[in-house]
């Protein structure tokens, strides 16, 4: 099927206007050395219908089930009316909001994202959204070392192994120095920040749902300069837990209102105080009138942005995830403060009822005993996993031998925990 | 840039100012701190553009504009008078002979565009 | 109209979840839960309408034309929408072990094995999530490749046309940027290039056809200049919409390209974002791609963990995959014929309407364009002053987005117009037709065009006071 509308006549019409036979005399600039000579070696283009089976057929060869895995990505009941919400093609087939007289849908919308994500973060300014949690804790650490003119970036090994993965390859890129700090109790707080630490990084939950003390660490941090950045990568979590006490707050907004489609796209989230607004990666939606009083809203310091600052930039992020940021405030503005804390309690107290049912088993136990969110590290005997697996179900993400890494959320019904219960006894 | 004394007394010119269009921020460099001749000592904003000022001469900060600070429009009303930004302890006087006098940079300004 | 919470009203509900039916209680220590949480409170109807109103307030591709430059607004097929939201695709976790999710990866693999047909590149990674990220990644491949190599290459060359990304990109990385012109038709100064282009550099970024919307008709020599040096020649694929099916980076002689799914491959712009930037690479670059990558042996698709030289992961998990997923179901929608007519389309349409309006406007490079070109409002300028910027407004009356303006900086009151193929020839005719007479109106009528949009939700807005006195939430108000 093609979507090229102009019909043969109009074609014709345009050509004869333009004085040439074919439109490959249009091509002319082009070397013959590097026309092709040759067609694409591609199958031929499908009818609607026949790609409609397609796509059919290739999504049923995924299989769906029970699964208890996290770590990174959630999932999450997602109200009916995200969906219809960021269908409005006004909204989703709009450009970046450039021209801000007819993109005040996008424009507002993103405005209140940034304060709902304040709102949660307890911070006074968020950005417009980044690629995903990993890259926006990347970029933290590029504002703290510009912050700080330092260069050492200091996290526990109790931080997500990919965004390890992602800030080794940043920080190599960009000339900071990333020391991985191994955890001696499950948590970050054996780190010790020096005088050369640009950046202490915390993420709570942690990776193995263990929820961490960050003012100790803020306290340490600004002892020795740094700055300290909160990373979050559950976000039901600030449902019911009090944010990272820290000066940059980071994570991944997945978990609100996005669906978890083989890990994209979602977004990230960068928030921060007033005083390092300048220092922000991103975009960033203020209000403000028009002639008449009428208030409006426009992209804003936009003298820090790749287009105008070019090599001198904050960043060289353009596109980022605006429409994963709208449906993460139609989430929250659907759930509202009830429905939200209930969705975090409930993803919390599943984990709880889970965990208790597994360690009644001979053989279970705990990796740690500390408080965590929706999500736990538990000892199990050899051939746990199989079990679930053979029992249909996917029981959480093996982290090591005899280890997995369970997690719930509200999605989960008291007998979908109680068959996985039964199903490694 | 005006000199009383041994002291340099630093802004933009109103060709600048207009050139850049209402300016929103204004970053002064640090009372105490050292700037050199030909480096970017202060950082001015504007909606479509940031610029560089660059110190036109080496030394001491001995003063930043606080109402630049707290109403960059200044910048924009007063470039010569209220605008100032930051005033330098000149190390050295000679170097004010490599710098253009106000009829020279007027030339200049003109050739630009 | 107000925002969230200024609709909010204490006590609606919204969508609650189902209550927790066994006893288990939560146990969090006390100073750990948080006391307050200052979300809106609406019911599903007020959200609904909340938005709905938002949305008659913007304008998007299926509201009508949206000629922005450099942008490639195309159409959005629907169909595409629809495969993404099947519960196969958008209800399975990224960690799910290989076997449960082979149509996943058969469509990432395949995705990939399209592109690197449509460019002639040998490999592709799907992680980056933008173009810019796939710059950000080209770049340092290109650093990969030369420590690897053991050559200490400092600068990397851009063209003064150039997208803002390309030098904010090799500056992360900490390459010194030098900025090389383009030449009275367009095209890269050679005499410069050849100057600039020595062995202390490690790369040139080009976009082909450059932001001009111009087919720099010195490529291969451009190409030749820099690997006689042993640089690396990086494409910016933000043009690609102009030479699908007509010629490949690869042939040209480029080493490292990024694409934008979000624009050449009709995945829809969200209003900003999301959006995807694979990047794809010559042989000799492919074991620096981000790892892991995705294998195929006898039918089954896996992760491989990648080679020890690649630069590791450039974000979590494996890529945009809904994005990636509309990207593939257009390619199936028109296959190798249909992308060809893509672009020729696209680029018949680019001279239609620049033949149209080249009487009214200045042309500053009046040749053959590609899918876009650019137009100057420098006459408007000097004999009417009437800007580029007030044009632009008085075009949101007349109904249509206006061209990309400002952009490429070399072009004095820049209008850079890309219509893409999805257009008729009546919504081209109409649009000239606005733009020849807004021309006339800034002649005879210059306050009408200095004083729009009027037929807006709002006017023009100050853009001053929002960056003198910011107000990015609604907690914040403006002081002083």
């Amino acid at each position: 099927m093609r979507h090229a509308p102009a019909s043969p006549r109009e074609r014709k019409e345009m050509l004869d206007y333009l004085g040439i036979k074919a439109c490959a005399d249009l091509f002319k600039d082009v070397p013959e050395c590097v026309r092709l000579r040759k067609p694409l070696n591609l199958p031929p283009g499908l009818t609607e219908q026949e790609a409609d089976v397609h796509m059919r057929r290739l999504a049923n060869e995924n299989k769906l089930g029970p699964s208890f895995l996290g770590a990174g990505y959630y999932r999450h009941y997602i109200p009916a009316a995200v969906g219809h919400i960021i269908s409005r093609s006004e909204l989703y087939t709009a450009y970046t909001p450039y021209q801000a007289e007819v993109s005040q849908g996008v424009l507002q919308a993103l405005f209140e994202y940034q304060s709902l994500m304040c709102e949660l973060t307890g911070q006074e300014v968020s950005n417009a959204t980044m690629y995903d949690g990993s890259t926006a804790l990347a970029e933290a650490c590029v504002m703290a070392h510009n912050i700080t003119k330092r260069t050492e970036i200091l996290a526990s090994d109790t931080l997500h192994p990919q965004y390890r993965e992602v800030l080794k390859t940043y920080c190599e890129a960009g000339g900071l120095k990333l020391s991985i700090i191994p955890s001696n109790d499950g948590t970050s707080s054996n780190i010790q920040p020096t005088e050369n630490t640009a950046a202490v990084i915390v993420q709570t939950p942690n990776y193995h749902g263990i929820i961490e003390d960050t003012g100790r660490l803020q306290g340490k941090t600004h002892a020795a300069g740094g700055v300290l950045i909160g990373c979050v990568i559950e976000a039901t979590s600030l449902g019911l837990l009090k944010p990272p006490s820290a000066d940059i707050v980071v994570g991944e907004g997945q978990a609100l209102g996005n669906t978890v489609s083989y890990g994209g796209p979602a977004f990230g989230f960068l928030t921060t105080g007033m005083k390092y607004v300048r220092n922000m990666p991103g975009r960033l939606v203020g209000e403000t009138a028009d002639s008449d009083g009428r208030r409006g809203y426009v992209l804003t310091l936009q003298a820090r942005e790749q287009h105008i600052r070019r090599e001198k930039a904050t960043s060289n992020i353009c596109t980022a995830q605006s429409l994963c940021g709208i449906a993460a405030a139609a989430y929250l503005a659907l759930l509202g403060p009830e429905g939200f804390r209930r969705v975090a309690e409930n993803s919390h107290r599943n984990a709880v009822y889970l965990s208790g049912r597994l360690l009644e088993h001979k053989g279970f136990s705990l990796v740690y005993d500390k408080p965590f969110y929706n999500e736990f590290l538990i000892r199990c005997p050899s051939g746990t996993y199989e079990k679930a697996r053979k029992a249909g179900i996917i029981p959480g993400l093996t982290a090591g031998r005899n280890l997995l890494l369970i997690s719930t959320t509200e999605l989960h019904s008291r007998e979908d925990l109680d068959t996985l219960a039964e199903a490694v006894k | 840039m005006r000199v009383e004394g041994d002291v340099a007394v630093v802004g933009i010119t109103d060709f600048a100012q207009h050139a850049l269009g209402d300016i929103v921020f204004a970053e002064l460099p640090a009372v105490g701190g050292r700037v050199e001749k030909g480096k970017s000592a202060a950082v001015v904003e504007s909606v479509k553009s940031v610029s560089d000022v660059y110190a036109p001469v080496c030394g001491e900060v001995t003063e930043a504009n606080k109402a630049v600070a707290e109403a960059p429009e200044v910048l924009n009303k007063s470039p010569y008078k209220d605008g100032w930004m930051f005033k330098v302890k000149m190390e050295d006087k000679s170097e004010l002979n490599d710098l253009m006098d106000a009829a020279a940079y007027a030339k200049f300004a003109g050739a630009k565009k | 109209m107000k925002t969230l919470m200024g609709e909010s009203s204490h006590g609606r509900t919204g969508v609650l979840p189902p209550a927790v039916i066994h006893g288990a209680q939560a146990r969090i220590p006390k100073d750990m839960v948080r006391q307050t949480l200052l979300l809106p409170e609406l019911s599903e109807v007020d959200v609904i309408r909340h938005y709905t109103a938002l949305s008659k307030m913007n304008f998007g591709v299926d509201s009508g034309f949206y000629p922005l430059g450099s942008c490639t607004m195309k159409y959005n097929p629907k169909l595409c929408e629809d495969a993404a939201r099947l519960e196969g695709f958008a209800q399975i976790h990224p960690l799910q072990p290989e076997d449960t999710v082979q149509g996943a990866l058969k469509l990432i693999y395949e995705t990939e094995g399209a592109l690197c047909e449509v460019t002639g590149m040998d490999a592709f990674t799907l992680q980056p999530a933008a173009g810019a990220h796939g710059e950000l990644t080209g770049v340092m491949l290109t650093k990969a490749y030369f420590r690897d190599i053991g050559e200490d290459r400092r600068k990397i060359l851009v063209a003064d046309s150039s997208h803002g990304t390309n030098p904010a990109s090799a500056a992360y990385c900490g390459y010194e940027v030098i900025t090389i012109k383009s030449d009275g038709r367009g095209n890269l100064d050679l005499k410069e290039l050849k100057e600039q282009m020595t062995t202390d550099v490690a790369a040139l970024m080009l976009t082909n056809p450059n932001t001009l919307g111009l087919f720099d008709v010195n490529i291969c020599e451009i190409t030749e200049i820099v690997h006689a040096k042993g640089g690396l020649v990086y494409y910016d694929g933000a043009n690609m919409n102009a030479i699908m099916g007509i010629a490949r980076p690869a042939d040209m002689g480029y080493d490292i390209i990024h694409l934008n799914l979000h624009k050449t491959f009709a995945t829809p712009h969200g209003g900003g974002g999301p959006g995807s930037g694979p990047v794809g690479v010559v042989k000799k670059l492919s074991p620096y791609l981000p790892a892991p990558r995705i294998i195929e042996k006898s039918g089954r698709y896996g992760f491989d963990t990648g080679t020890p030289k690649s630069i590791g992961r450039v974000r979590a998990f494996h890529g945009s995959f809904a994005v990636i997923l509309r990207a593939y179901c257009y390619m199936k929608l028109l296959g190798g014929d249909g992308l060809k007519e893509a672009s020729e389309t696209a680029v018949l349409n680019a001279n239609y309407l620049m033949k149209k309006l080249k009487g009214h406007f200045d042309l500053p490079y009046d040749r053959t364009c590609m899918h876009e070109f650019v137009l100057s409002g420098r006459r408007q300028a000097h004999e009417n002053g009437v800007h580029t910027l007030d044009i632009a407004k008085r075009l949101l009356d007349w109904g249509f987005h206006a061209p990309t303006i400002y952009f490429p900086l070399i072009v004095e009151e820049a209008i850079m117009i890309e219509p893409t193929e999805t257009e008729n020839k009546n919504t081209l005719d109409a649009f000239a037709e606005a733009m020849i007479k807004i021309a006339v109106e800034c002649r005879e009528n210059p306050e009408l065009v200095k004083s729009a949009p009027k037929t807006t939700p709002v006017g023009r807005l100050d853009n001053t006071l929002a960056a003198r006195q910011p107000v990015l939430t609604w907690k914040q108000k403006r002081g002083r």
